[in-house]
């Protein structure tokens, strides 16, 4: 690593925050939990598999069309543990106030937080409260940890093949559309609405109604978008994603903002979305069970996996083909 | 349909693609078209056109990205702007990672300085209301679509008394610097020309590319369609070996473009020679901030003297990227030493530039 210091770059959650991760942190703390670089540590506890994760958030603003830092706070969290195959259950909170911070404002975090642990139901069992002087913070910081009890069977990540499809609970790049918007300042008519959501309930039924034993794998795209998610879950199996760009769900909302900022719906992070890996002979069930649900109501099938490349590569609606890979940093917007 | 999925409907695009391979059929060579705007630039990898059009065209990305035009001398200005003690840099994303001699301004700005991340230059004068014991200076870097708000920026400062705000006016023209281009690069048959620029100026700016070098241009707007559509014509021209200027995005590009941005751009700024990488010095290529507005420039109130242009970076082969000459794939950093990641050249850096969306998009796993 080539950097002396630190820069915005390295918590964008693309490759400079992946060669701060392996080159400063792995080295000193690495074990096999951590090695596994999973969205949750898997844990073996007397038997008992469980699921443990952290996550910070330092989202300006802290209030966007959809929701707010509370309920992202509270539902990252438990989408990590649901990624990982776990039902959430114990969550932490560690808040960290700037001195000067509206109290009002904070009750309306903390009211939110409640309505989304409530729907999630998982349950706060332990917290901690700092204050920074005035200049010394962004207003408020927000960490979550979690625990979660492993479903059975958990996602078989080593029999991912050929052929198995990916799948996505409903329209792409909805909360970094509504963020991204937000802070530019657009005056848009219908603002994008964040897709904020607990979704452990959502993949919860696939396991109620037993296809949890054909899930190879999931993953939570966040940070760096459907892009990072699926370079990232196809460097893991060791195989290729062929994705249709056309059936892609993706709304005239985010759309209109992508190519008013000169984005790219796949790099745009979501917060209620999650890919799935899952075998091909159940995947049309699967899209019909998720389709039942409020969060996955425009679920579709968007690839599959393959031994012909490694990576991804993205059939374009034209016949063309784009490879796309884990984002480089934070996203910036064009200049003209 | 809606209108704008027409826009991006793939059977309309198939018909045009359609169109275009008969066209082609029967010339020996396939003609080389030049997208002159860094956004066609991604839209054409990001669609896959690239590799679909391959075959009967070879498409060259021209110096229409803002950040890749930047002389090495004017990114080591604004670090030294950045460096002035007393002042907030307000600036685009897309300048944030471009290396200079003294690293970049994501690394200045680890380092102490104060950058700040704006997405128009009102938000830079709304950032030196904030902050009025500060300086706040906006990095004015774009064409004709980003500087009529910087005008706005700077006449709204004069009229509401805000002196801690300040412009490093480093905007650029594109007339001229086709001009210059075609001077230099003879190799190009035609010319994709930029809808969001033409949109401001136009068509008349245009019509002495037809005149003087013999290459028909056509405006084009940016959807799959829009492109096809500016592409077929384009084609249709060079077939027909009429050089002429058309304007294939009509929907958004009056033939007289927007007459009140361009007001503002006459009013807040005068035509000088800009520096261009790749391309050097072109005369009336360039926006200084116009006399009544004087003192707005940053250069004059910080009592600074731009640097000596000085040669590329080792082995950085931009400059003949934005020229056409080569595709980014025949620079010997490309991929190698130079990636998104850690980027030699600008081209690399910015999301318009041709060797990021090259890497990004067009590397097969």
């Amino acid at each position: 690593m080539k950097d002396k210091l630190v820069t915005m770059a390295h918590g964008g959650g693309g490759r400079a925050t992946s060669e701060l991760v392996q080159a400063v942190f792995l080295p000193r703390l690495g074990n096999l939990e951590l090695m596994e670089l999973g969205d949750a540590a898997v844990l073996n506890l007397d038997g008992q598999k469980l699921a443990l994760t952290t996550d910070s958030f330092v989202v300006s603003p802290p209030f966007f069309p959809g929701g707010d830092i509370g309920r992202l706070a509270i539902c990252g969290t438990v989408n990590d543990l649901t990624a990982a195959g776990a039902v959430p259950l114990y969550l932490t909170v560690g808040v960290i106030l700037e001195e000067g911070f509206p109290l009002a404002e904070l009750k309306r975090v903390v009211a939110s937080m409640a309505e989304a642990a409530d729907e999630a139901g998982v349950k706060v069992v332990a917290g901690d409260t700092k204050v920074v002087e005035r200049g010394k913070g962004d207003g408020l910081f927000l960490n979550t940890s979690g625990l979660g009890l492993l479903r059975n069977p958990p996602p078989r990540w080593s029999q991912a093949r050929p052929g198995d499809r990916v799948l996505v609970n409903g329209p792409i790049g909805e909360h970094g559309a509504a963020v991204i918007s937000r802070r530019s300042g657009f005056d848009l008519d219908s603002p994008v609405q964040s897709d904020c959501a607990p979704l452990n309930d959502l993949i919860g039924t696939l396991w109620e109604e037993g296809l949890g034993q054909h899930i190879r794998a999931m993953r939570d795209p966040t940070r760096g978008g459907v892009a990072t998610a699926l370079a990232e879950l196809a460097a893991r199996m060791e195989l290729g994603i062929r994705v249709d760009e056309s059936a892609l769900p993706i709304s005239p909302a985010v759309s209109g903002v992508c190519d008013m900022l000169g984005f790219d719906p796949l790099y745009l992070a979501n917060e209620g979305k999650m890919l799935i890996v899952i075998d091909a002979s159940v995947a049309d069930a699967a899209v019909d069970l998720l389709r039942k649900h409020r969060y996955g109501a425009e679920a579709a099938i968007i690839g599959e996996l393959t031994d012909e490349f490694k990576g991804v590569r993205v059939r374009t609606p034209y016949g063309g083909h784009k490879r796309v890979d884990v984002a480089e940093g934070e996203l910036l917007p064009r200049i003209c | 349909m809606e209108l704008w999925k027409r826009f991006k409907d793939p059977a309309l695009a198939q018909k045009l693609l359609q169109e275009l391979k008969g066209l082609c059929q029967g010339s020996s060579q396939r003609p080389t078209l030049m997208e002159v705007c860094g956004t066609h630039t991604v839209a054409l990898s990001r669609t896959g056109l690239r590799e679909v059009l391959s075959p009967y065209l070879d498409l060259r990305s021209g110096p229409g990205c803002p950040v890749c035009v930047t002389d090495d001398s004017d990114i080591d200005l604004m670090a030294e702007v950045a460096r002035q003690p007393g002042v907030i840099v307000a600036t685009y994303g897309d300048m944030l990672r471009v290396p200079g001699s003294y690293g970049t301004l994501l690394d200045l700005k680890a380092a102490g300085a104060r950058v700040q991340l704006v997405y128009s230059a009102l938000d830079a004068l709304e950032l030196a209301r904030e902050n009025p014991r500060d300086t706040v200076v906006m990095l004015g870097v774009g064409f004709e679509t980003t500087a009529p708000v910087a005008a706005l920026a700077v006449q709204r400062a004069a009229s509401e008394g805000i002196s801690n705000f300040l412009m490093l006016s480093l905007h650029k023209t594109i007339p001229n610097a086709l001009r210059a281009l075609l001077a230099e690069n003879s190799r190009i048959d035609g010319l994709i020309l930029p809808g969001h620029v033409s949109a401001i100026i136009g068509e008349e700016p245009y019509r002495f590319i037809a005149e003087e070098s013999g290459v028909p241009a056509v405006i084009t707007g940016f959807e799959a369609v829009d492109m096809l559509l500016g592409i077929v014509e384009l084609v249709r021209l060079i077939v027909a070996g009429r050089p002429e200027v058309l304007n294939a995005y009509r929907r958004v590009v009056s033939p007289d473009g927007n007459p009140r941005a361009r007001a503002l751009l006459e009013e807040a700024f005068r035509p000088v020679a800009a520096r261009w990488r790749g391309l050097g010095s072109i005369p009336d290529s360039g926006l200084a901030l116009a006399e009544p507005f004087a003192a707005y420039d940053a250069l004059q109130a910080l009592g600074l003297r731009r640097p000596e242009a000085r040669p590329p970076r080792r082995g950085c082969r931009c400059g003949e990227v934005l020229r056409g000459l080569i595709e980014p794939a025949e620079c010997g950093l490309f991929a190698k030493a130079c990636t998104p990641h850690s980027p030699v050249g600008p081209c690399m850096v910015s999301s318009e530039g041709a060797c990021a969306a090259h890497y990004t998009y067009g590397r097969n796993g």
